[in-house]
């Protein structure tokens, strides 16, 4: 395949960028996005140029590391699949791409297609845990778990923290993560005693960090790799309404340990 | 040297508790007075902290990723062994503890894999109250399912995604401390060099991968929680920024490098499409609990399509040879005979470097369903790599190198023989010996961060508190430590050749796979000895990155990574080669039985191989830790 890339270059945070145009050759149809770029970075190299820094690690779709704007589409045009897991038969010989970073406030450009997602840990942080000192458990058959709720638990913990939906929302709005983790937690009978206060915590984070808020686009759903539901949006809304009108304390900073 | 286990004597069911007894403990109030560090975050490097942070130590964790929640734990797909025996079949302590040891190949130590077997219960526990969401039954019970090298169904699991979610338990527990303060974490951080002082490990220095800041940190332990080196082979199922440094920086201070050609070569891979391949995907072993492996069995069928091929021209060779185990047999034994069967040239796909596996025969009998629910993740991830549906025709899968049960030499209580330096997870050699059991390297990673390195640590911490001296930056050891990685980044900067860190990477891949791979012998062995220097000189010579080590360099990165890969390559082959028996994932072809199985030599390799560092490009110095098997009958394997 030949192929004309118009790839976002930063030299570092705060710097102004730029689309620069490379034309790429043999690309096999049968290589993910992620081989082709390592085919143009060593092009580039090769010609003494800087090559195109880009966030990759497990090329399995499952660490979260990957993510960049493919054509307007955060992963690009194939639904629940990371750039990563991208193959190239799903363009066609002659294609322009445009190829982007995650474009957030709260995800500074570090370099070219690299951002930082670093509001994510602060988000989990501020409550996105259960409190269980190692060693403290008891037996793991002493907390039943019916299989629907175990479900619903793990279709909301399948978030990669790839940041996609925080990209793809008009509002850069940190929603579907969220609510991914405050559902993973808050259905499990083990995240019952924090519940409110995780939901009201990891809200106040995720405002703190300069993400927006939603207004029903949905386009976070329609992008995220994973399948994380809209539904848990609306549970999050839930939870931190009635944690909300309950609370009895202030926000305040955690103590842990 | 002689090499001491430190293990407790007396009997082995009681030896951990009385070990715990018997070390030292650190009172609630002082553990604020010890620093420690860990590296990597995966399983064991995240537990480890998290513990030590919810015990009061000040803790710093470092990870090259931008977030510790990446680290490759992430993608262990099957699950997680533990001896609790919900399923009532017959599983115990020490039934675990003798699969562990059998499938090793019996060349790990029986006390710390015991260990290994009694704490496996209470990780499931610790997971399920931080809210890993395990399968569950109906009645709302945890679920378990078999897993190669076991007759019991002993393996505790999240759909495909168990590593993930385990990981996600720990990170978040890690969060949590960081939240509280106790931890201090640095992400996109790479650990570059080991600081020793006075014989103990004492901090590391590192380079900001962001604004290329290198920095001393300075502790009074150090944990290395950092993987293992299965990228040595350029294609591997390792994520691409898994690497060797820590652990060999620490080896050329000191640290014996033990067991380093026990490789694990797993079966169940996506097979090689192209040249442009740069890495390699896994398919959960736990497919063979309802695939069937097969291949035709005249090679004039290779060419058809697999519909095309009778029930009768199909040779299920696993089910065939190992009628006891069938297509459950060890991932060794598996991958040796996939090998086997391509080599005779009836592998199918591209270059005939493929077997099938065929789920026809359980979509029938369970429905299509009950398989989706099974496997659902694994078969889309399938699709979308190799664009072929295994719901409508087999999978194909060929080996590929996995993980590696050597690493960093270590005693009964996680610490190498350079006091201070302990070493967690998959980046020390102990608990597998020559061949891992599947989902076993989460129990290992989970055991030595959450229920081992917690007490042990406190133990070394404790017990030399009065010999430690302080050490602040100024020390002459803390500015060689820095000088050294200036120096080294500004050298790989300034070489201004013609090929790129990958390009070197590649071919030394190449080299260690066909050389050193499933199956080596002396000849090639030798071989690899003799051009593994000559690549290293090139890469010295002809390197290019470009750029600056003031900013965000991903060519500087991977040369630093790459420049100890080809320093660890040549001792591997070394103990390759030193290494004249067959034992589990090492197939060494002078040393087989008559029908070709693996053909160990317990009468002159029962012993782990610790080597020491003696200089690039000098022989690295042997010291041998002889195995003592008190409980487990040293028997050749069989899975027939």
């Amino acid at each position: 395949m030949r192929l004309t890339l118009h790839v976002w270059r930063q030299k570092k945070s705060g710097d102004k960028g730029a689309f620069e145009t490379h034309k790429v050759e043999n690309i096999s149809a049968d290589s993910s996005f992620l081989e082709m770029l390592d085919v143009l970075n060593e092009e580039i190299l090769e010609k003494g140029g800087e090559p195109v820094a880009f966030d990759h690690d497990c090329r399995e779709g499952i660490c979260g590391t990957c993510g960049m704007v493919v054509n307007g589409m955060a992963h690009g045009p194939q639904a629940l699949t990371t750039t990563c897991q991208l193959h190239m038969r799903k363009f066609k010989d002659g294609d322009e791409l445009w190829i982007e970073p995650w474009r957030a406030k709260a995800f500074p450009v570090l370099r070219d297609l690299v951002v930082d997602r670093g509001a994510f840990d602060r988000i989990i942080q501020a409550g996105g845990f259960i409190s269980a000192k190692s060693g403290s458990a008891p037996d793991a058959n002493e907390i039943l778990v019916g299989k629907t709720v175990a479900d619903q638990a793990m279709d909301a913990a399948a978030c990669i923290g790839c940041g996609a939906c925080v990209a793809a929302c008009p509002n850069a709005s940190a929603m579907l993560f969220t609510a991914a983790k405050i559902t993973h937690l808050g259905v499990l009978p083990q995240g019952q005693p924090e519940r409110d206060d995780r939901a009201r915590n990891m809200v106040a984070q995720m405002d703190a960090e300069g993400f927006g808020g939603c207004t029903n686009h949905g386009e976070c759903a329609e992008v995220c790799p994973k399948g994380i539901s809209l539904e848990t949006i609306a549970r999050m809304n839930r939870d931190f309404l009635k944690a909300m009108v309950i609370a009895r304390e202030p926000l305040a900073a955690r103590t842990g340990g | 040297m002689e090499l001491r286990d430190n293990a407790p004597s007396g009997p082995i069911e009681t030896a951990w508790d009385r070990h715990r007894f018997d070390i030292k403990l650190v009172n609630p109030a002082n553990k604020r007075k010890f620093e420690v560090i860990v590296v990597g975050t995966g399983l064991a490097g995240a537990a480890a902290a998290a513990t030590f942070g919810e015990l009061g130590y000040r803790v710093r964790s470092f990870c090259y990723q931008d977030s510790p929640r990446r680290a490759h734990s992430i993608a262990a797909q099957g699950g997680i062994n533990a001896a609790k025996n919900y399923s009532g079949d017959g599983d115990s302590i020490y039934r675990l503890f003798y699969d562990t040891v059998k499938g090793g190949d019996y060349r790990s130590r029986e006390r710390n894999v015991y260990r290994l077997a009694q704490v496996s219960v209470n990780i499931i526990d610790q997971a399920v109250a931080q809210g890993v969401p395990f399968a569950r039954e109906y009645g709302g019970l945890l679920d378990n399912r078999s897993f190669g090298g076991a007759q019991v169904s002993r393996t505790f699991y999240a759909r495909g995604q168990t590593g993930q979610q385990l990981l996600l338990g720990a990170y978040q527990a890690l969060e949590r401390q960081i939240g509280a303060g106790t931890v201090t974490m640095h992400p996109r951080t790479e650990m570059l060099e080991l600081i020793v002082v006075d014989g103990q490990a004492r901090g590391i220095v590192t380079r900001d991968m962001v604004t290329g800041k290198i920095e001393a940190h300075l502790a009074h332990a150090v944990v290395l929680a950092t993987g293992g080196y299965g990228n040595l082979f350029y294609l591997s199922t390792n994520a691409k920024g898994c690497n060797v440094t820590a652990g060999w920086r620490a080896h050329r201070k000191g640290a014996f490098f033990a067991n380093p050609c026990y490789t694990q070569i797993h079966p169940t891979c996506i097979p090689v499409s192209g040249e442009h391949q740069s890495k390699l995907t896994l398919m959960s072993e736990s497919l063979r609990n309802d695939g069937r492996v097969w291949v035709p069995k005249n090679k004039d069928d290779v060419g058809k399509k697999p519909g095309q091929i009778a029930k009768e021209d199909r040779d299920y060779y696993l089910e065939r040879k190992y009628p006891a185990f069938g297509n459950l047999v060890p991932r060794d034994i598996a991958s040796r005979n996939a090998k086997e069967v391509c080599d005779a040239g009836r592998g199918v796909g591209p270059g005939g470097l493929g077997v099938y596996l065929d789920f026809a025969d359980a979509i029938e009998r369970l429905g299509q369903k009950a398989i989706e629910e099974r496997y659902g993740n694994l078969f889309e991830m399938y699709e979308r790599i190799t664009d072929e549906d295994p719901y409508q025709v087999p999978m194909r899968i060929y080996p590929a190198v996995h993980y590696t049960m050597g690493g960093l030499w270590v005693d009964y209580n996680l610490m190498s023989n350079l006091p201070g330096l302990f070493v967690l997870g998959e980046a020390n050699f102990s608990d597998h010996g020559a061949n891992r059991l599947g989902a076993s390297a989460l129990m290992q990673g989970l055991a030595d961060g959450y229920f081992v390195a917690p007490y042990t640590i406190g133990n070394y911490l404790w017990t030399e508190r009065t010999d430690q001296k302080p050490v602040t930056a100024d020390h002459p050891e803390v500015k060689k430590a820095l000088a050294e990685v200036e120096e080294r980044t500004q050298r790989f900067l300034s070489i201004n050749g013609k090929r790129s860190p990958d390009s070197f990477h590649r071919e030394l891949g190449k080299l260690m796979w066909e050389k050193c791979g499933m199956a080596r012998n002396e000849a090639g062995l030798k071989e690899a000895q003799a051009r593994i220097p000559a690549l290293r000189a090139e890469f010295w010579e002809n390197l290019r990155v470009p750029g600056s080590g003031a900013d965000l360099n991903q060519s500087l990165e991977k040369a630093g990574r790459v420049a100890d890969f080809l320093e660890l390559a040549e001792l591997f082959a070394t103990d390759a080669l030193h290494r004249r028996e067959s034992c589990g994932g090492h197939f060494r072809e002078e040393s087989q039985t008559p029908e070709g199985e693996a053909l160990r030599d317990d009468d002159s390799f029962r012993y782990v191989a610790a080597w020491e560092f003696n200089g690039v490009g000098k022989a690295p110095v042997l010291h041998k830790e002889d195995l003592e098997f008190e409980h487990v009958k040293l028997t050749q394997r069989s899975y027939k």
